[in-house]
């Protein structure tokens, strides 16, 4: 179970309160108005953002920790590959910063790079990807390091409907694989109701607890409603 | 286009001038061997140390937050407006031989050393080009995505890490760029060399084109020093320019950078940005320590030579703002020919000031005292030589304006005029201000092409502090250089704010 127990962030005149829980293994869209904290939100579980308050993981503080030491993996909407490394090397990167890896761990990485569509392009450099090549590859490596929560940034925000959801559903593997808990920005109604039984809203200063997505959608809060230009 | 016709013919006709002068091979000296030599091996040697220095110093200030960082950042500008014999008669207060350096060995009973040949030319050289290699490297970071720290971080990298994987991958592209920019400023180095060169040891190029004028009044030779010159500036320009490179403007360096912890990088971060700010500091402190006491008994030749300098830094201004305004437009608007207008414009000073300055020389000298054509020729080299910098302000600001307002002012039916005066000129005004301020200060502080043509009575301050610090007399040569210091500073200041206008009255849209 993941906490957010009184987490209060201030940047300037912005401010983001936030006190829910979201279950282990839930899957749980995100939404809100442009600038109103999603990525903020985000930055702070991953460990980007100073905060006030307490960021719990299955019971103990996880808000000291240092971003590669939390139980997360977490997907930026651009730049998740390095430029100058291959495919297999991002990849790699998951498991050894230093690129020294065993026999084993590199017949895992093939795997990985198996498991998402990119076998035979290991090779690669990710000018020579496409978008949803892209994808995948920084999907392969959210599947490698295996963390029990995985943050998504809109990562596929760029991706056409049809590749979008082929994403989308990957990533409901990798989750399902070991039962992670997935957060995931996103500014689509059908994003969150495909992929996500749960929806939070970032609006107004507040992160809200998480709600079942089709009453949400259904009868939305006056500012997501506005956000989505219901009437 | 009256300026295409100025540039071409000054590089081209001096050339041609230096050709036909030129003696054969056979006059080329080993002396002159010698002066080939020592252009190459001290740009090159200047090249590496200060990139290889700007990269700590870089780095550092890209990681840290710290109080007077930003004004660092401006500091590390400072040295391009800086005069060249200030900042030598600041080094030599640290490092001379009556410099702090020295006296405190002497006070430790050490051997002393002597900074006059290769090691000062170098420091000179270093202490110019560190700010510059820094900024163009802290550019090289500020364009690392901030997702690419962030995801460092969330992977765990440590230092080794993170210079394999972000860092040496960033430098590897930046380094070369910056090599090129300090060897090509390094090979026309003539003030330097003339200050704290000399000596069959440590003579350029350009020192021995002056030396052949002034010392053998030999025509020939110098002209075919000048070629020799010429085709090394032609040659490396040509070698170097397959290589973009860079510009050293400063952006978006507020995106902060997660400082690594632990006490070993924090050490070499402080260490890098505390002796950078002292190298750059000190020698300045010095010039106005030491000046300020003599500068109200200044001699009046001083004060003449302040006042021509004044007026070749008028006239330089002048000619830059047409030749500017000339060539941006043009590159703007020939849509054929505008690569060639800004290639023209980029590279104003092909042949360097002291090739051009021979050539003129050799053209003029049967037909007019050249003392009389020192101020004009000085004011046209010196505009040729800001005209890079200035067209590198000005030209990306035009082609914004042009490409953000160009459709508008079609749609609302407006002239070139109305265009010109209402939608581009508030837009580009603040970046043609900067230009033409470097541009007076440059002018300002110029020893150069002004040695071959003047005489006694049409000196320029620079000129005249050149013979002051020669003739050993000191309290005046203080005076004179923090005068000129103060100076060159004010000439871009107000350009800057006169031509500029007042900064962010025209920010948004």
């Amino acid at each position: 179970m993941l906490e957010l127990d009184g987490l209060a962030i201030r940047q300037g005149e912005f401010r983001l309160q936030a006190d829910l829980t979201i279950a282990a293994g839930a899957l749980v869209a995100v939404m809100g108005p442009s600038g109103g904290g999603k990525s903020t939100l985000l930055g702070a579980i991953a460990g980007f953002v100073g905060h006030q308050g307490a960021i719990r993981w299955q019971g103990s503080r996880i808000d000291a920790l240092p971003p590669a030491a939390r139980p997360l993996s977490i997907l930026f909407q651009d730049n998740n590959l390095l430029p100058h490394l291959s495919v297999f090397d991002n990849v790699a990167l998951g498991i050894d910063p230093r690129l020294r890896l065993s026999d084993t761990q590199r017949s895992g990485v093939m795997q990985a790079l198996d498991r998402v569509g990119l076998a035979g392009l290991e090779q690669r450099l990710p000018a020579q990807l496409s978008g949803g090549q892209i994808g995948r590859a920084g999907l392969a490596r959210v599947l490698l390091r295996a963390r029990p929560m995985i943050l998504l940034d809109e990562p596929f925000a760029a991706l056409g409907p049809a590749l979008k959801k082929a994403m989308l559903d990957l990533v409901a593997e990798i989750a399902a694989e070991h039962a992670a808990t997935v957060l995931m920005i996103t500014h689509d109604p059908a994003d969150a109701r495909h992929l996500c039984p749960q929806t939070l809203v970032v609006a107004e200063g507040r992160a809200s607890p998480p709600a079942d997505t089709e009453t949400l959608l259904a009868s939305p809060p006056p500012a997501l409603a506005a956000y989505l230009g219901y009437r | 286009m009256p300026c295409v016709v100025i540039l071409l013919a000054l590089n081209i006709g001096a050339l041609t001038a230096v050709v036909a002068r030129a003696e054969g091979w056979a006059a080329f000296r080993a002396a002159d061997w010698a002066a080939l030599r020592f252009t190459l091996v001290q740009a090159v040697l200047s090249a590496l140390i200060s990139v290889a220095l700007a990269i700590p110093v870089a780095r550092a200030l890209a990681r840290r937050r710290f109080p007077g960082r930003g004004a660092l950042i401006v500091l590390m500008g400072a040295p391009f407006i800086l005069p060249t014999l200030v900042a030598v008669s600041g080094i030599l207060a640290i490092f001379g031989r009556q410099g702090l350096a020295n006296q405190g060995l002497a006070l430790l009973g050490v051997q002393g050393f002597t900074i006059y040949g290769l090691q000062g030319v170098l420091l000179a050289h270093v202490f110019f080009n560190l700010p510059l290699a820094t900024r163009l490297i802290l550019q090289g970071w500020a364009r690392v995505p901030g997702e690419h720290l962030r995801l460092a971080a969330a992977l765990g990298f440590d230092g080794r890490a993170m210079w394999r994987h972000v860092e040496w991958p960033m430098l590897r592209q930046v380094i070369p760029g910056a090599l090129a920019v300090v060897f090509l400023i390094c090979l026309t180095s003539f003030a330097v060399a003339l200050t704290l060169g000399g000596g069959p040891r440590a003579t350029t190029l350009e020192l021995a084109i002056f030396q052949a004028f002034r010392f053998d009044f030999d025509l020939g030779r110098a002209a075919l020093l000048a070629l020799v010159q010429a085709a090394l500036g032609i040659g490396a320009l040509l070698l170097l320019a397959r290589l973009t490179l860079p510009i050293g403007a400063i952006s978006g360096l507020d995106r902060p950078a997660p400082a690594p912890g632990g006490g070993l990088p924090r050490l070499t971060d402080a260490l890098a940005i505390v002796l950078a700010a002292a190298f750059l500091l000190l020698p300045l402190s010095m010039v106005v320590w030491r000046g300020a006491p003599h500068l109200p008994s200044l001699p009046e030749p001083v004060w003449q030579a302040a006042l021509q300098s004044l007026r070749v830094a008028g006239l330089s201004v002048m000619l830059l703002a047409l030749m500017t305004a000339a060539l941006a437009l043009a590159a703007v608007y020939a849509t054929r020919a505008g690569r060639a207008f800004e290639a023209l414009g980029m590279s104003a000073l092909t042949a360097s000031p002291m090739v051009i300055g021979t050539g003129l020389f050799i053209v003029a000298f049967p037909l007019i005292d050249p003392a009389r054509l020192a101020l004009p020729v000085t004011a046209l080299v010196n505009a040729a030589m800001a005209l890079p910098f200035a067209l590198r302000a000005v030209l990306p600001a035009l082609r914004r304006a042009e490409a953000d307002h160009a459709r508008l002012s079609a749609a609302l039916g407006l002239g070139f005029g109305a265009h010109l005066r209402l939608v581009l000129w508030p837009r580009v005004r603040p970046a043609f201000g900067f230009g033409l301020g470097l541009g007076a200060a440059l002018s300002m502080g110029d020893l150069g092409v002004i040695v071959l043509f003047a005489q006694t009575g049409g000196e320029t301050l620079p000129m005249q502090l050149h013979r002051l610090m020669g003739a050993y007399r000191t309290a005046d040569a203080a005076g004179a250089a923090l005068l000129l210091l103060a100076l060159a500073l004010a000439a871009f200041v107000l350009v800057e704010r006169l031509v500029g206008g007042r900064k962010g009255l025209h920010a948004g849209t």
